[in-house]
């Protein structure tokens, strides 16, 4: 994984981690973008043969661990979430950037669902509306994080 | 690099056995519960992590510390000298009935209440979990912190210590889903249980009986009963009592004295024995012990 200055690739998502344990006032936290989950999702469509599920369950663990929650929770969604992306990589690559915003908005609701279904079986906590908030941002947030990261790699020449 | 000769087990042999994994950790963590020590070193290890996402915001608070004018800087003194007369006051009042307290204890034979060790935390990180009301706080197994331990503010209880790391451990709020307090209305001793609703301004009450003398406003204090939290710290104010006799329970719901969205700075307790009235009593003590207890 570390090769070819596979180290870029580590760095972003240990700072994906840290932008998702950033304290926030509690207004714009129900809008906080997964943003773990969006940077999986580039690399898994870039390098599907680096980042996959593995890696997605690892930085899962970690979110769990950062965020308290019961271990593998965040994990076990977050897998299943780039699988998804991984094994499709090459239909959604040829997508234009708004249509794949959707699917990440699509996957991005799924990962919420997972978690919230996981949580359910385990504490009796009920759904609201304001837990699929995220899944907007993401939608927004992907064609930057697209472009962005697509320069980082075609600097670093990460492949 | 090539993507038609794949490396390895297959994504989907990967992903059964990556959720084979989750599956088990999600067993021993939340049914067996033997993860305990494990969490804890997991803890220490992100604790970087915390640190750095805690920065940003430690810097705009030094900022706004820092750039303050002469004249907002003497408002606050004044206003804090003020403050502090008033509470001179007060604590020479408070030595006073101490004092008497304990002649009375003593008089009774109670055991005597000694002082708890103290210690200030900041938080670190809030959790952005929604499912969950965690904070993260820069105290740790280095400083004596222990599972269990109650944590407070200035205004009344906030919670207990979840996990304990080397130098940061996380706490669970009065309001998490799975969290409750035993308290006890102030007013007339009351038992109740304050359970959270992951709602930051919210706990409700179940199991209180339609004849139960609850009002709304009454100041609901712990009550010592479950051996986690000293006696009467204040926890929440009633604010909605309904007694629909349709129903088998009186509906009652209460909002936390402390400002659980704004927290900064946080009190540990060290209770130094079992602080509930029906802990089984201590063995009596030599008088001079229990003059050092008291200075």
């Amino acid at each position: 994984m570390l090769a070819n200055n596979g180290i870029i690739i580590l760095f972003s998502l240990l700072i994906a981690l840290v932008a998702s344990i950033m304290p926030m006032p509690l207004k714009v936290d129900a809008f906080r973008p997964d943003w773990v989950l969006i940077v999986l999702l580039y690399w898994s469509l870039a390098l599907p043969n680096r980042v996959s599920v593995l890696t997605a369950w690892v930085m899962g663990l970690l979110l769990d661990v950062l965020l308290g929650s019961v271990l593998g929770v965040h994990a076990a969604a977050m897998a299943i979430s780039v699988y998804i992306s991984a094994v499709n990589f090459q239909k959604i690559r040829n997508f234009s950037v708004w249509q794949q915003s959707l699917i990440v908005g699509v996957i991005a609701a799924l990962y919420h669902l997972l978690v919230f279904w996981m949580q359910r079986m385990l504490t009796d906590i009920v759904f609201l509306p304001s837990y699929l908030y995220p899944v907007v941002t993401a939608m927004v947030i992907w064609p930057w994080v697209f472009l962005l990261l697509r320069k980082v790699r075609r600097h670093f020449k990460i492949s | 690099m090539n993507p038609i000769f794949k490396h390895g087990p297959s994504a989907q042999h990967r992903l059964v056995i990556v959720l084979m994994l989750s599956g088990l950790l999600v067993f021993f963590d939340h049914k067996m519960a033997s993860f305990e020590g494990v969490r804890g070193y997991l803890q220490s290890v992100v604790s970087p992590l915390q640190y750095i996402a805690n920065t940003p915001k430690q810097m705009t608070i030094w900022a706004a510390e820092n750039l303050v004018t002469r004249k907002t800087l003497m408002e606050d003194n004044q206003a804090l000298k003020a403050n502090e007369l008033l509470l001179k006051e007060q604590l020479i009042e408070l030595e006073i009935v101490k004092q008497e307290n304990e002649r009375l204890r003593s008089l009774l034979a109670s055991p005597l209440r000694s002082e708890h060790k103290k210690m200030v935390a900041e938080i670190l990180s809030v959790d952005s979990d929604p499912y969950s009301h965690q904070i993260v706080i820069n105290r740790g197994a280095n400083d004596g912190v222990y599972e269990g331990q109650p944590v407070l503010d200035e205004n009344g209880i906030v919670g207990q210590i979840l996990h304990v790391g080397t130098t940061t451990s996380r706490v669970i709020l009065i309001t998490d889903l799975s969290h409750a307090v035993p308290v006890r209305v102030m007013r007339n001793g009351t038992r109740l249980i304050a359970s959270g609703a992951g709602r930051v301004e919210r706990l409700s009450h179940t199991h209180v009986s339609h004849s139960a003398d609850i009002q709304s406003g009454d100041l609901l204090v712990t009550s010592g009963l479950g051996g986690k939290y000293p006696e009467g710290y204040p926890v929440s104010t009633v604010i909605l009592v309904r007694k629909d006799e349709s129903r088998p329970f009186a509906q009652v719901l209460s909002k936390p004295v402390a400002d659980i969205d704004k927290l900064r700075y946080l009190l540990l307790l060290w209770p130094s024995k079992p602080s509930s009235m029906f802990a089984p009593k201590p063995q009596t003590r030599p008088i001079q012990e229990k003059n050092n207890a008291s200075q």
